[in-house]
């Protein structure tokens, strides 16, 4: 066998080890049974991801593709929720697992919210319309094992369907560290608007995100200190003059990579990936980043600010793909790190795959320590010099958290901002 | 009040020497100006005594009040009442002008056990220093001298003076890049100080400033020293003869 076979058959082991610790969904239609079928065929295709994978080079894919057993939704004490104040239904996951009792109703004018598992028995057009489409569609250019693994098995999640012209919000958070596959399908009609906020992650977590013409989504998601390793896709088919807003606030997670896979696919189409990553200790967190143009006149934002300290790595991989015809496409990408200490590291990989002649694409990357002239002029007017250190991290990040378009949010992360520099000490 | 003998500094990575053995002293309730050729060391001074990095004092001392300044973190320094106005303020963005003027403020306040003022007397505090240095709410409100001409910035130095009170100011040319009638704005703000327990340390390149504000004592400062002291009476001098025939006759 050639080494590079020897290669796949391994991740291809790896992947049949990950299944067979997983049980397989039961009871099911059809075309959901179909579905799953098809992601484990997928799998074991495109196998387990490996360190010689070209996403995979700077994040060890190990702790991702080790065969893991679900965790049990047992009552486990509540933990806060940064989206506490806001307005909107709360749905809350243990360890992946929806609890309707700890849970707000479901549904609200011009929003139907409903519960995964039961629409996957069913024979519901906009599951079979949303769940493993997008995800299939995402792998087009790039292996996403970790999605196609979730397509496979995951059973929990919402099917949330927006259709009123009043902004719709839902706060879904997940509480427990135990191993639990979640998966979300939205879908956001034609001039609708709608708010997904998110806290806690689950350790693997798939959104596919619908946006028909006009619609208008937004995605607030606060990762705070998640102790193993998580890893989050979000797949979104953005249509004509829809606009897509997502910001992921990641502070100190052991171990966590999200991917934001978007596809910009009617004109005037418009889609926002923001972050920011503020990382102490022995920490590891990489977003990673696929935008595809693929309609004319569309305009897509990455904006990717980093705080590394301690021995922690930051990672940045962000790509947008122009395809032939997609004219007058407006692509920037800007990914920054600050970092407090040597022993921090960051590492960013832009990319650029331009086929279209009359588009106007930039990206930018920068490494350095906080500007040492900006803090000495902060501590010659007393301000001691943690302190100083804290207002131009606030400041920094805040250069990603304006991203975010409701301020009431912006301030929520600005929040959570300050509570991770008041615990660096 | 502030007490420099004999300092000695270099160049961190240049290993050159700079001041060489300067001497001055500022009593409380005095303004003190100190001019100089470009190269003699005015800008280095007000550095090392504010405490930026990058300067080695290879001897003598300062010290405010009779306590070593030079010992200090630059932020402490300040607690003490030390401000150096600079000659290019700092641009920050991202960082609110009114957010860093009352952490500012409120750091120095609990450094000295006092209490942190409240936000109505802030504003009120700021609002009024401001009007008298004509800073409209808008420059107030943008992150700090981002976006400031010239003259702004330098209004937003004794801006920040006037609130933080400090007993030992220094200014650094303070009057470079000021048109005539941001020169008034600026010396009415530093004259607004002066003050029987406050001490300043005026360094420019000309006479122009003292007309409007009137030091007590000036130093002529060359090739890392002071060469000349006396009264406002020499800054004329200058004016008039330049630097070379004073830098001859101290020769």
């Amino acid at each position: 066998m050639s080494r590079k076979a020897e290669l796949q058959n391994a991740k291809r082991l790896a992947a049949e080890a990950q299944l067979s610790a997983l049980p397989m969904p039961v009871g099911e239609a059809n075309w959901a049974r179909d579905t799953r079928a098809k992601a484990r065929a997928r799998l074991l295709d495109a196998g387990a991801p490996a360190r010689r994978d070209e996403y995979w080079r700077y994040t060890n894919p190990e702790e991702f593709a080790a065969p893991a057993a679900l965790a049990d939704a047992a009552d486990i004490a509540a933990e806060p929720d940064p989206f506490e104040a806001i307005a909107a239904p709360k749905i809350r996951f243990i360890n992946g697992h929806l609890r309707a009792d700890l849970s707000d109703p479901l549904g609200q004018q011009g929003l139907a919210v409903a519960a995964l598992q039961p629409t996957l028995q069913q024979d519901i057009s906009i599951g079979a319309q949303l769940f493993g489409q997008l995800e299939a569609r995402g792998q087009d250019m790039v292996p996403r094992p970790l999605a196609v693994l979730n397509t496979a098995v995951a059973t929990q999640g919402l099917v949330i369907q927006a259709t009123g012209t009043a902004v719709q919000r839902v706060a879904y958070q997940q509480i427990g560290a135990g191993i639990g596959f979640v998966r979300h399908l939205i879908r956001v009609e034609s001039g609708a608007e709608f708010t997904l906020l998110e806290s806690g992650t689950p350790s693997n977590s798939v959104i596919e995100v619908d946006l028909a013409d006009g619609a208008i989504f937004h995605h607030v998601r606060v990762q705070v200190a998640p102790d193993s390793a998580r890893a989050t896709h979000v797949f979104a088919r953005i249509a004509g003059n829809a606009a897509f807003k997502s910001f992921t606030l990641t502070a100190d997670g052991k171990l966590t990579r999200n991917e934001t896979v978007i596809e910009l696919v009617g004109g005037e189409a418009s889609g926002h990936i923001a972050g920011a990553v503020l990382a102490e200790g022995d920490t590891h967190t990489d977003s990673t980043v696929f935008v595809t143009h693929d309609a004319v006149n569309c305009e897509s934002r990455q904006v990717f600010k980093n705080v590394v300290g301690g021995t922690a790595k930051s990672i940045f991989q962000g790509k947008i793909y122009v395809k032939e015809g997609a004219q007058k496409t407006d692509g920037y990408q800007i990914s920054q790190a600050v970092l407090l200490n040597d022993g921090a590291e960051f590492s960013a990989k832009p990319e650029l795959e331009i086929y279209a002649d009359d588009v106007a694409c930039s990206h930018g990357s920068t490494t350095g320590a906080l500007d040492p002239t900006a803090m000495f002029y902060l501590r010659s007017r007393g301000v001691p010099k943690a302190e100083a250190e804290a207002l131009l991290i606030a400041a920094f990040a805040d250069e990603a958290i304006e991203e975010i378009a409701d301020t009431e949010l912006g301030d929520i992360v600005r929040n959570e901002v300050a509570k991770w520099m008041a615990g660096r000490g | 009040m502030l007490k420099v003998e004999n300092l000695q500094v270099s160049l961190e990575e240049e290993d050159k020497q700079i001041l060489k053995g300067l001497t001055l002293e500022v009593p409380a309730g005095e303004v003190h100006a100190i001019m100089g050729p470009n190269g003699s060391g005015k800008s280095t001074l007000s550095y090392v005594l504010a405490g930026r990095d990058g300067y080695e004092v290879t001897g003598g001392s300062a010290t405010l009040d009779g306590e070593d300044v030079l010992e200090m973190e630059p932020e402490e320094r300040a607690a003490a009442g030390l401000f150096l106005a600079f000659q290019y303020p700092v641009e920050i963005p991202g960082v609110g002008n009114m957010t860093f003027l009352r952490t500012a403020l409120n750091a120095q306040r609990k450094s000295r056990g006092e209490e942190e003022i409240s936000a109505p007397d802030f504003l009120k505090l700021v609002r009024s220093k401001a009007k008298e240095l004509s800073i409209d709410a808008d420059m107030l409100k943008r992150p700090v001298n981002v976006g400031f001409s010239g003259g702004e910035k330098k209004r937003n130095e004794i801006l920040q003076m006037a609130i933080l009170e400090p007993r030992m100011c220094i200014l650094d040319e303070t009057d470079s890049g000021l048109d005539v009638d941001a020169m008034k704005l600026v010396s009415q703000g530093v004259n607004a100080l002066r003050d029987a327990g406050r001490g300043f340390l005026v360094i420019t390149h000309y006479q122009r400033l003292l007309d409007h504000i009137k030091p007590d004592v000036v130093h002529i400062m060359a090739d890392g020293r002071v060469v000349e002291t006396g009264g406002p009476e020499l800054a004329l001098k200058v004016e008039n003869e330049g630097y070379a025939d004073i830098l001859a006759s101290v020769a």
